[in-house]
């Protein structure tokens, strides 16, 4: 109901600006933006939300989690910053979930400076809330930023101490337990890059996949998916492209999981404006070619 | 202290979206201070973490770190324009560094991986997919032969060469559309993280 007396409503206005537009007169930019802003801020307050089916790309992340044993040591690589963060933080955050859920351990590191202070929101949204009895160092571990792009991934392909001789905190790298067993990337399970820039997913296959023959799956912002999805699946296991991949994942989740039913679902709190959102750009983009059209026949006819 | 944190990152959200009516001081201001606190930000950032953490702490334990502080160091020259020229040798340092590293990684991956991946079974023991696995790899297999064609302009594009040419732009567009798709996918989510920002942290609207 919601959903259509918003749609209704941008419709009636829509058809306004369609035929005022017929009639010559030409459209502010501004009043795009209004739309947009309408298209995103109404769902938001009535709270429109979908039901989400998980496409095989997503669904491959998923089931790539569930088939690891329990104790496998996977690798999540914050290369994101505070701008990106409304599209990847869901993914970080439902991923970490799966991962702590299925009892493997956990190596944070990022390749943004700001990376760090996205694993925080991650340690406050998701760790100490939901799993207070996961030791910092034996089931999981913050090694965090180190500066140098792909020189680093080139380093710890290899060698992981080199370029990380303690954890955030300090902590010698010999000391801390989750490390006993792991040397370098090539002994690491699986390897989940979240981002969505440079560096970022595309060095992360370059520099450790393909040369350390590790799994990675990845989650990025849409504005670089298309660019990745020709690494899937050989060079990558799977992708979650967007919050659209976001919500897939959040949604099967929860489905598999039912004890997380009430989880916060932010990936799915966000499709509603942005399935709005995309209606009423479609609907400008048809009522532009059709103006442009109608109006160059209307010069063919007069000449 | 964080309700004046939530007001200060209204203010300046909206400071930044105001440029949408049109450009104005509050803007200005709003872009002034992020880009300063993100120049700031870095330079602490990289100087903890570069020049106290991999040189200052390790110099007596690795001397070939004294010749990268020497390059860093020519770098700086750059301030003085007289001698400025000299930041070029660092600079071409990186450059012919970057692009060595680069040059081998990126040819096994992003041409050998990725021109295997392309070779797909159509028929015969080495494919077991559905009708929809056989399409999906023709449209792979038909989209990258014929977008290449595109790009060979050493032969005119006429008769089946022009027609297999022409479908590689379509390929190419295709491909553009969904780009495009996902860009917005992206913009807007910044923009509903923002509102979402304003209607829930801000002003109490959400629960």
């Amino acid at each position: 109901m919601a959903v259509a007396i918003i749609l209704g409503v941008l419709g009636i206005g829509l058809l306004w600006l369609f035929i005022g537009a017929l009639k010559g007169r030409e459209v502010d930019r501004r009043v795009i933006f209004v739309f947009i802003l309408v298209a995103v801020a109404a769902p938001l307050l009535v709270n429109i939300t979908f039901k989400f089916e998980p496409t095989p790309i997503v669904q491959a992340v998923f089931d790539e989690f569930e088939s690891l044993p329990e104790g496998s040591t996977v690798l999540f690589s914050y290369d994101f910053d505070p701008a990106m963060a409304p599209e990847v933080q869901p993914m970080a955050n439902v991923l970490t979930r799966h991962a702590l859920e299925r009892g493997h351990k956990i190596i944070f590191m990022c390749l943004f400076a700001t990376g760090e202070g996205q694993f925080n929101v991650t340690d406050r949204e998701v760790i100490q809330p939901e799993f207070p009895d996961r030791v910092n160092g034996v089931d999981w571990v913050n090694i965090g930023y180190k500066a140098g792009n792909e020189g680093v991934l080139n380093v710890i392909v290899t060698d992981f101490k080199k370029m990380f001789p303690t954890d955030v905190n300090g902590v010698p790298y010999d000391s801390i337990k989750i490390f006993d067993k792991i040397k370098s990337c090539k002994d690491l399970d699986l390897i989940v890059s979240i981002g969505g820039g440079r560096p970022g997913i595309k060095e992360w296959v370059l520099f450790v996949g393909d040369p350390g023959n590790v799994p990675i799956a990845t989650g990025v912002a849409a504005v670089v998916a298309p660019q990745l999805y020709p690494y899937y699946p050989k060079q990558l296991i799977g992708l979650l492209g967007g919050v659209k991949g976001a919500a897939e994942y959040e949604s099967h989740f929860k489905k598999v999981y039912p004890k997380y039913a009430d989880m916060a679902t932010p990936a799915i709190f966000m499709m509603g404006p942005q399935t709005i959102a995309h209606i009423v750009i479609m609907a400008f983009i048809v009522i532009g070619n059709l103006i442009f059209f109608l109006g160059r026949r209307k010069e063919g006819e007069e000449a | 202290m964080d309700h004046f944190g939530i007001w200060l990152a209204a203010f300046l959200t909206l400071g930044i979206y105001s440029f949408l009516y049109r450009d104005n001081a509050w803007y200005k201001l709003s872009e002034s201070i992020f880009i300063g606190i993100s120049a700031g930000y870095w330079v602490v950032i990289l100087f903890w973490d570069n020049f106290y953490a991999k040189f200052w702490l390790q110099r007596q334990d690795d001397p070939m770190l004294w010749v990268g502080a020497a390059l860093g160091f020519l770098m700086l020259l750059r301030l003085i324009p007289k001698i400025g020229w000299i930041a070029r040798w660092p600079l071409a340092f990186i450059d012919g560094a970057t692009a060595g590293l680069w040059g081998m990684n990126f040819l096994a991956s992003n041409i050998m991986v990725q021109t295997k991946a392309t070779i797909m079974p159509l028929m015969g023991p080495a494919f077991s997919g559905s009708i929809g696995d056989l399409l999906s790899n023709l449209v792979l297999v038909g989209g990258t032969f014929c977008g290449l064609i595109y790009f060979f302009f050493s032969k005119e594009h006429k008769g089946a060469f022009g027609n297999a040419a022409r479908v590689g732009i379509w390929t190419i567009m295709i491909t553009f559309g969904a780009m495009f798709g996902y860009t917005v996918m992206s913009r807007m989510s910044l923009l509903i993280g923002r509102i979402d920002f304003l209607f829930r942290d801000w002003l109490g609207l959400l629960k």
